[in-house]
């Protein structure tokens, strides 16, 4: 018994030197010690045979057999194991600079980019958003405006016209009228949409898009215009540039100004982009006329306010530095999967 | 607007550099897009005096000169010159000097002789007969001055200038003149304005047969003539045809010219006539008949309207008001008696004929902004000034003046300082507002906080105290805003209300499914509506037509999204993007009667390119109700005719139809030159803005598990899949919580007219964990309804 002992002792040491795989392993383990037949519990069994002085001594042997392949069964699992993982990973390694796999993503349209931008910072100065019809009347449009008959924006040159007084707007700023005979004062709205004028080559399209302002309240000067227009630029484009106003003149504000910043390309040095000047024109505003209030119902005497517009298209223009106008509008894939989900 | 700066020192002294000047002109509110300049290049072009004339030993065509160039000395110059003779006065460029046309002239050899500079002829020194006499010649320029030799010649003829081009905004119709431009400089740089010359002597006697008539005051309203005797038809000084060139306008004669020098300089358009073309000495204002004729100036023949004002003899008519005067009064050389014309028309008339005739000019251009009366008046003084002191002619007494109504009057604000003030947001000192308007010539009257001001008579645009804080802070400088965030206004809620913030969380959503945000016109052609074939009556055909399109491409507005998006994805498609997924958010339009257009939103989108098909788009439709939490049944086929009859579907929210999703019509791709499957779909988005959606609310985890369980039918070819599945759903009653189909097959297998469907099920119940025998039991029920109904059994 003790030479058996032995000798399945002399075997497996033999075995796992050979075995190279957790099958052969597993085999090993079967045979000898825990498969039904399996050697090491055979001895157990054999056990009753023995004579009864050596059957605690061989009892422990058999005990002492077991215990050590057992460890030394698991060394060997455990060594194999890390073999076969260390393959796994050598025979799994790929090609990581092959294509990667994500889902096409759409996008949004640059001048919707441009808007969600803008309404977000004009919402934290408390101007809400309103949206107004795209076809006018002459009241609307002009005359509310104060714009007179003999005004040249009136001129069929400039305006789509369906009938004597319907028009498709030539500029947000319609949206002043809605805005003041439908709000109660005071009020702050900003008002985003497609506008239309007969004009049509690289920088000029028949249809664009404009975003008016309107603040109502009893005591609105120019200083105030200044003080919104610097948060806007500043949050718009960078933190350094400027603004810069300039006598205009509109028939709807007065005083009127042109709005310059500081060029963002260059820092005012002068480039292409500024056309050398260091400045760019931005918007156009002012303090809103009296008559205008006056032809809303309201008293010029108790309100004032100022008004501001400009064309959501050049501000995307110029921010992503598309040179012709006509991209916004074609619908080429390949110019609008470049904005993503903004 | 071009106003050369030696003009405008005429009547201001400017003493800044030209770029200082553009400086002041920006910032008071005059743009100047650019500065000409003139004789800035030209250099060491001097003059000098021939002193001997020899034949060049060498060169037979070639003549060598020596001349006293003054401080230069005695040079040795050889040239191929003619009409160059001992004692002329010549230009001559020596060693070193740059020409008008940035040539440099050196010292050099001609066959062997020594030449120290070159002689010039005008164009060398950029200047024509209109500036000197000779100068348009071939040869050298002969001075017929008696200049100082060895002097710079642009210093000699003045050449040296600088043009500035201004852009002057529509309220200032005052300054497009010279005059104008230099009474805003005299403010902002605080010196004297000088009045032009205008005094004449009116001795020669009148005609009093001359007679002026105004048929038509509206168009108008001022209308003041001035007869001039004796004229004598010349060429004008040269100091008048340079300022004209200066300004880009040919000289004519001194008669021409001095009309057209008064528009530049005083920005009133005149004209004149030749007396002995007016007949019977008269002048008639009035509309033209309908189809009339005139020849205008350029030998143009026009066919006018009755929205056409013209000036007519007592015959015909004889210039198109404001805009150009007519052949048959043309002042010619033998031009004895002149009939000046300084008038006021009607700005839109003027600014609408001259549209629709196709004739602009300088003269239309400036009625079109508008002139004052005070100017109308001013302007004929000056013109009779010119007239005496060019000799052109003698002044005569007669002059008429017709005036539509009362005097204009000066425009009159009474307000407060504070009321000024309170515009700007800042406080400009009293003084400093008064010397302001006091200098832009307003008459100022103040007593505490009050304050009343008379504007000039040319500023018809002043109206109330906000026009006076715009005089004040162009002129003490926009640089003293300072920026405030509303200091005194009320906090107001801002941002997109909830039915804004849902359309731009759609837009977002929609482009994480693949598809980009297009934006086409909101109008197309009738051959886009055309492509549709659609029947008599559809509404998408009946559409909004714009009066003026600029062109074919944009005559209606549109009532559907759905050829806009097909022209982007044909032109996609031409350009090689083969696959694309596009949506538009936009309004349509439809008439109203005589009202406003009805303005809808629709959501419209197209898909093309291998991986799409009738389902996918059915996805992005569904994703859409899916966002607004709502449903959409898409069983039913749509009936359009631009869809493909068996690929398309209705999309009905409850009873209502709000769009359809299918694939385009083979005729209607066709037509858009598009020969690839393109699929799109439109909906209503005005309908699901106003339809009642279901508040969101979580939904508790499922008790017990979930059991899902396969089938496999064969169907009858003509069953539909939601015909089944809604078989599946009602005979699981209640148990069965989905049922979708996973796979269909149809051939040999199956049978002729059969197909096989597989169905994915999954089966809940509230109360307990169903067990195999419960689900077996529910499956035995639904087999025996599919094949009661259907006629579909297990495979």
């Amino acid at each position: 018994m003790k030479d058996k002992i032995a000798r399945i002792k002399e075997n497996i040491e033999k075995s796992l030197q050979e075995i190279k795989t957790g099958k052969e392993l597993y085999e090993l383990k079967v045979n000898y010690l825990i498969g039904k037949m399996s050697e090491i519990p055979s001895l157990m069994k054999e056990l009753g045979k023995a004579d009864k002085d050596e059957r605690p001594k061989l009892g422990q042997m058999i005990n002492g057999l077991k215990d050590w392949a057992t460890e030394v069964i698991a060394e060997k699992e455990k060594a194999i194991a890390e073999i076969e993982r260390r393959a796994r990973y050598e025979a799994e390694t790929i090609d990581i600079t092959m294509p990667a796999k994500k889902r096409e993503e759409g996008s949004l349209h640059p001048v919707t980019v441009i808007k969600n931008e803008l309404v977000e910072i004009f919402s934290g100065m408390g101007f809400m958003v309103m949206e107004t019809r795209e076809i006018e009347d002459d009241f609307h449009n002009f005359t509310a405006l104060n714009t007179p008959k003999e005004h040249p924006a009136r001129d069929k040159q400039d305006t789509f016209y369906i009938s004597d007084d319907l028009m498709l707007r030539t500029h947000t700023s319609p949206g002043q009228i809605h805005a003041l005979k439908t709000l109660k004062p005071p009020f702050k709205v900003i008002v985003p949409g497609r506008v239309y004028r007969a004009d049509d080559d690289a920088t000029h399209s028949p249809m664009f898009h404009q975003m008016e302002g309107l603040a109502i309240d009893k005591k609105v000067s120019l200083c105030d215009l200044q003080g919104m227009l610097d948060v806007l630029v500043k949050k718009m484009f960078s933190s350094n540039v400027k603004t810069r106003f300039r006598p205009s003149f509109f028939p709807f504000t007065e005083p009127s100004v042109e709005v310059d910043v500081s060029c963002f390309e260059c820092g005012g040095k002068g480039c292409k982009l500024c056309k050398g000047t260091g400045w760019i024109e931005i918007l156009g505003g002012g303090i809103v006329n009296r008559k205008v209030i006056e032809n809303c119902g309201l008293d010029p005497d108790e309100y004032t306010g100022f008004a501001f517009g400009f064309g959501l298209d050049r501000i995307a223009m110029l921010k992503y530095g598309i040179n012709n106008i006509h991209i916004l509008y074609e619908g080429d894939v390949r110019a609008l999967k470049q904005f993503k989900i903004l | 607007m071009l106003a050369p700066l030696s003009w405008l020192k005429d009547f201001v002294d400017i003493d800044v550099t030209p770029e200082e000047l553009e400086k002041k002109l920006f910032g008071c509110g005059f743009e100047v897009e650019e500065v000409i300049r003139y004789g800035d290049k030209i250099d060491k072009v001097v003059t000098c005096k021939i002193l001997e004339i020899t034949q060049h030993p060498n060169a037979e065509r070639l003549r060598i000169c020596r001349v006293d160039a003054g401080k230069y000395g005695i040079l040795q110059i050889i040239t191929n010159a003619k009409n160059v003779n001992v004692g002329d006065i010549v230009p001559v460029a020596v060693d070193g000097a740059t020409l008008a046309t940035g040539d440099r002239i050196t010292s050099g050899e001609l066959r062997g002789e020594k030449s120290y500079g070159m002689f010039c002829g005008g164009e060398e020194i950029g200047i024509d007969d209109n500036f000197y006499d000779g100068a348009s010649g071939d040869g050298v320029l002969v001075f017929k001055d008696d200049f100082p030799l060895g002097e710079e010649d642009r210093d000699l003829l003045g050449l040296k200038d600088y043009v500035f081009d201004i852009s002057v905004l529509a309220n200032r119709p005052d300054c497009q003149s010279v005059f104008g431009i230099a009474r805003e400089i005299a403010c902002a740089l605080g010196k004297p304005l000088k009045l032009p010359a205008l005094d004449f002597n009116a001795g020669a006697e009148g005609d009093g047969e001359i007679s002026v008539k105004v048929e038509d005051k509206e168009l108008c309203p001022r209308y003041i003539a001035h007869l001039i005797k004796n004229v004598r038809i010349e060429k004008s000084p040269k100091w008048m045809s340079r300022r004209l060139a200066l300004c880009g306008l040919n000289s004519i004669n001194n008669i021409v010219d001095i009309t057209n020098y008064v528009l530049l300089e005083m920005g009133q358009p005149m004209h004149a006539f030749d007396m002995k073309t007016l007949a019977d000495k008269s002048i008639i204002v009035r509309r033209a008949k309908s189809g009339e004729k005139i020849t205008t100036l350029d030998e143009k023949e026009l066919t006018l309207s009755t929205e056409n004002l013209v000036i007519c003899d007592g015959e015909k008519p004889v210039a198109l008001a404001g805009i150009m005067g007519g052949l048959n009064s043309e002042i010619e050389n033998d031009t004895t008696g002149v009939l000046f014309e300084c008038a006021k028309f009607k700005r839109d008339n003027i600014r609408k004929s001259s549209r629709t005739l196709g004739k602009s000019s300088d003269s239309s251009k400036r009625f079109e902004k508008g002139v004052d009366e005070y100017t109308t008046e001013l302007s004929m003084k000056r013109a009779l000034h010119l007239v005496c002191e060019l000799g052109a002619g003698e002044v005569t007494s007669t002059h008429i003046d017709v005036s539509a109504g009362q005097a204009q009057l000066n425009k009159t604000v009474k307000t407060t300082f504070s009321a000024i003030n309170g515009v700007l947001g800042i406080e400009v000192p009293k003084e400093k507002i008064i010397e302001i308007l006091e200098k832009l010539e307003f008459k100022v009257e103040y007593n505490g906080d009050e304050i009343t001001t008379v504007a000039p008579p040319y500023r018809e645009d002043v109206e109330s105290y906000p026009d006076l804080a715009e005089e004040i802070i162009r002129m003490y400088g926009y640089e003293h805003i300072t920026p405030t965030l509303l200091k005194d206004a009320a906090i107001t809620p801002g941002g997109y209300s909830a039915a804004q913030s849902d359309e731009m969380k759609l837009k977002r959503f929609l482009a994480a499914q693949g598809l980009s945000e297009a934006m086409t016109y909101s109008f197309y052609s009738k051959k886009d509506v055309a492509a549709l074939n659609l029947p008599e009556g559809a509404k998408e055909g009946n559409n909004v037509v714009i009066e003026n399109p600029i062109s074919d491409n944009y005559e209606v507005m549109r009532e559907t999204l759905v050829p806009s998006l097909l022209s982007a994805a044909a032109r996609n498609l031409k350009r090689g993007n083969y696959d694309g997924r596009l949506f538009e958010i936009a309004d349509t339009f439809a008439p109203c009667g005589d009202g406003f257009p009805i303005e809808e939103k629709k959501l419209c989108f197209v898909l093309f390119g291998d991986g799409e098909d009738f389902f996918t788009a059915k996805g992005v439709a569904e994703c859409v109700a899916e966002f607004f939490g709502l449903k959409f049944d898409l069983s039913k086929r749509a009936e359009k005719s631009y869809l493909h009859s068996g690929v398309s579907a209705k999309i009905l929210l409850g009873d209502s139809e709000i769009g359809f999703v299918g694939q385009a019509a083979y005729e209607t791709a066709e037509k858009f030159d598009i020969d690839k499957k393109v699929y799109v779909g439109e909906i209503n988005y005005s309908a699901i803005e106003s339809a009642e959606k279901p508040t969101f609310k979580f939904s508790p985890l499922p008790k017990y598990q979930i059991v899902k369980r396969d089938l496999a039918l064969v169907a009858p070819k003509d069953v539909t899949c939601g015909e089944i599945e809604g078989a599946i759903i009602s005979a699981g009653k209640g148990v069965i919580r989905s049922a979708e189909l996973f796979d269909v097959y149809e051939g040999a297998q199956v049978g002729a007219g059969k197909k096989s469907m597989a169905f994915g099920l999954e089966f809940y119940d509230d109360e307990k964990q169903l067990s195999p025998d419960d689900v077996d039991g529910i499956v035995k029920r639904v087999l025996g309804s599919l094949q009661h109904r259907y006629g579909v059994v297990i495979r």
